[in-house]
């Protein structure tokens, strides 16, 4: 009797499939619990691996929730590939979709933000410039162009994410009040750190990211968010070395 | 089959420890910490941030085995060129002294299961497993070395004995051998053979390094005693046994201590890297 890795890999996520035959213990009877020491490695490191990943939904939703929710999810979605430090990409999505979870709408927001900074964590090196590299006329700032840190990231919001994020991972922190926040996320050294974004900075940055001037950028977004604050944006991305370079495209005179 | 200029394993014959990022600053500090240290492969396989700093700055300090987890060597479909890939990045610019995978599988259909599985000790299994070391080997450019895995169970299929499947891999492929006495140990007591027995069959000339490691003890639906390789606490005393039973007949080795769930303050793993040491002191030079 062959086990194929098919019949193996069937039984290893579904814990009510029987034990596949041609298993054995020592003396040659039915595997029974050994296999299950398998099961049970496969769904404790999964589980262990989505806490690691996602502690504020864990703490949002208890332990336990968390335990029965990463059953669920690693059944559904098991990693795609041996990096288990990206793994969850889908659970986003996958807590949007859950009927139970609909009451709290916030959920899948606060997942993208935890795996934007493990991405921003893994992501390359790079220096940022100066704090000064902006302290030119303004008529030269509004035609620089910008490249941003591998390790910046951009997480958008129709709820406080960054109340809700900061308020179950620092104590003493204010409870969210109702509203919309986007978070930046820079990386300084190595450890990335969310910070609110202000309101029209996630526009303005798409549109840099987009090769339009600083200028160009502000133009756009001003024209959605009135109340964009330039200074304010820039000074956060600057103290996280979230800038790496600055070109200035001076028109030919 | 390797070309033997690549069989370029520097691992001191010393004690490791696997590395894990909380003790970063005490291998610093410390004056005489360990001989080498052990990574997983898959944990510096990002972009860029504190794990390859990390691991940059160490590997100008210690002697650096990558220790691969999740390459599906024993797979029945074909390897992840990607990881396959990644790991030539890696070990092309760390340049450890070690590198090495184990004899199980662990991805199926594009999903990866985090838990090294069993296979059955059959010629299919060995003629994929051997055509799967010798692309890894072209592919990384030096030998990796293969390692036994724990057993909680058997293949009524199999039709070689592990040292036997072992020594034919290594004869085939010109792989060296991990040989991890924690497993041997627990598969020992889970299949009922004598680990001595287990030793005195295997290639021991083909061991390139050593790994010990803590396991848990359960029980089967027959009450008989099942071990599970958990990497959670210390190495048992018959486990430290069987090690002098190995260096007896292998002489000096490097043997690393592997510690992964329920990590302890670096002093208590670096207690056991000292008990490795007495070890290996006690054999004649
Ligand atoms: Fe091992």
């Amino acid at each position: 009797m062959s086990v194929s890795q098919t019949t193996f890999h069937e039984a290893l996520l579904d814990p009510s499939a029987a034990v596949p035959d041609g298993l054995l213990d020592a003396e040659d009877r039915p595997a029974g619990r050994r296999f299950s020491v398998y099961r049970n490695n496969v769904a404790v490191s999964l589980t262990e691996a989505m806490h690691q990943a996602f502690p504020v939904i864990t703490r949002l939703l208890g332990p336990q929730n968390m335990d029965g929710l990463a059953g669920i999810f690693l059944r559904k979605h098991p990693p795609s590939s041996p990096l288990m430090m990206f793994y969850g990409e889908e659970f986003p999505a996958f807590l949007a979709g859950m009927e139970q979870l609909s009451h709290i709408g916030y959920l899948a927001d606060v997942a993208r933000l935890e795996l934007a900074l493990r991405r921003s964590y893994h992501a390359a090196d790079s220096q940022g410039v100066a704090p000064d590299a902006l302290a030119l006329p303004p008529e030269e700032i509004v035609l620089a162009k910008l490249e941003f840190a591998p390790s910046m990231r951009v997480v958008r919001s129709d709820w406080p994410l960054f109340s809700i994020w900061r308020f179950n991972s620092e104590e003493d922190a204010p409870k969210p009040a109702p509203g919309a926040e986007d978070v930046l996320i820079t990386r300084p050294d190595y450890d990335p750190a969310p910070h609110l974004m202000p309101k029209g900075g996630a526009d303005w940055i798409a549109h840099v990211q987009a090769g339009h001037t600083i200028g160009e950028a502000f133009e756009h977004t001003s024209a959605e968010f009135p109340e964009f604050d330039l200074g304010a944006t820039l000074a956060l991305l600057l103290q996280g070395g979230a800038i790496t370079s600055v070109t200035i495209e001076r028109l030919a005179t | 089959m390797l070309d033997s200029s690549l069989r370029s394993n520097r691992l001191p014959a010393a004690p490791g420890v696997g590395y894990k990022p909380q003790h970063f600053d005490q291998i610093l500090d410390h004056a005489h910490p360990v001989g080498w240290l052990e990574i997983h492969a898959e944990n510096y396989m990002g972009d860029g941030g504190r794990p390859l700093a990390q691991l940059r700055h160490l590997s100008e300090q210690f002697p650096i085995s990558v220790h691969g987890v999740g390459l599906s060597i024993g797979g029945e479909g074909p390897l992840d060129p990607d990881h396959l890939s990644r790991l030539k990045h890696l070990v092309g610019w760390l340049n450890p002294a070690s590198f090495s995978e184990h004899l199980a599988w662990s991805t199926h259909d594009s999903h990866f299961l985090n838990d090294l599985l069993p296979l059955p000790n059959t010629d299919e299994t060995l003629a994929r497993v051997c055509e799967h070391i010798d692309q890894v080997q072209e592919t990384v450019g030096r030998q990796m070395l293969l390692e036994n895995p724990s057993s909680y169970l058997a293949f009524e299929e199999s039709t070689w004995s592990e040292p036997d499947f072992l020594r034919e891999i290594a004869r085939r492929t010109g792989c060296g051998l991990l040989l991890d006495v924690n497993n041997v140990f627990v598969s020992a007591t889970n299949l009922e053979f004598s680990p001595q027995g287990y030793i005195d069959a295997y290639p021991l000339e083909n061991v390139h390094e050593i790994h010990l490691g803590g396991h848990d003890e359960d029980e089967d639906d027959h009450g008989r005693p099942l071990l599970i390789d958990s990497h959670g606490r210390e190495v048992v005393d018959p486990v430290w046994a069987l090690l002098d039973y190995v260096l007896d007949r292998s002489g000096p080795k490097p043997v690393l201590i592997e510690w992964d769930t329920d990590v302890p303050e670096w002093p208590i793993l670096r207690a056991e890297a000292e008990r490795a040491q007495a070890a290996l002191d006690r054999i004649p030079a």
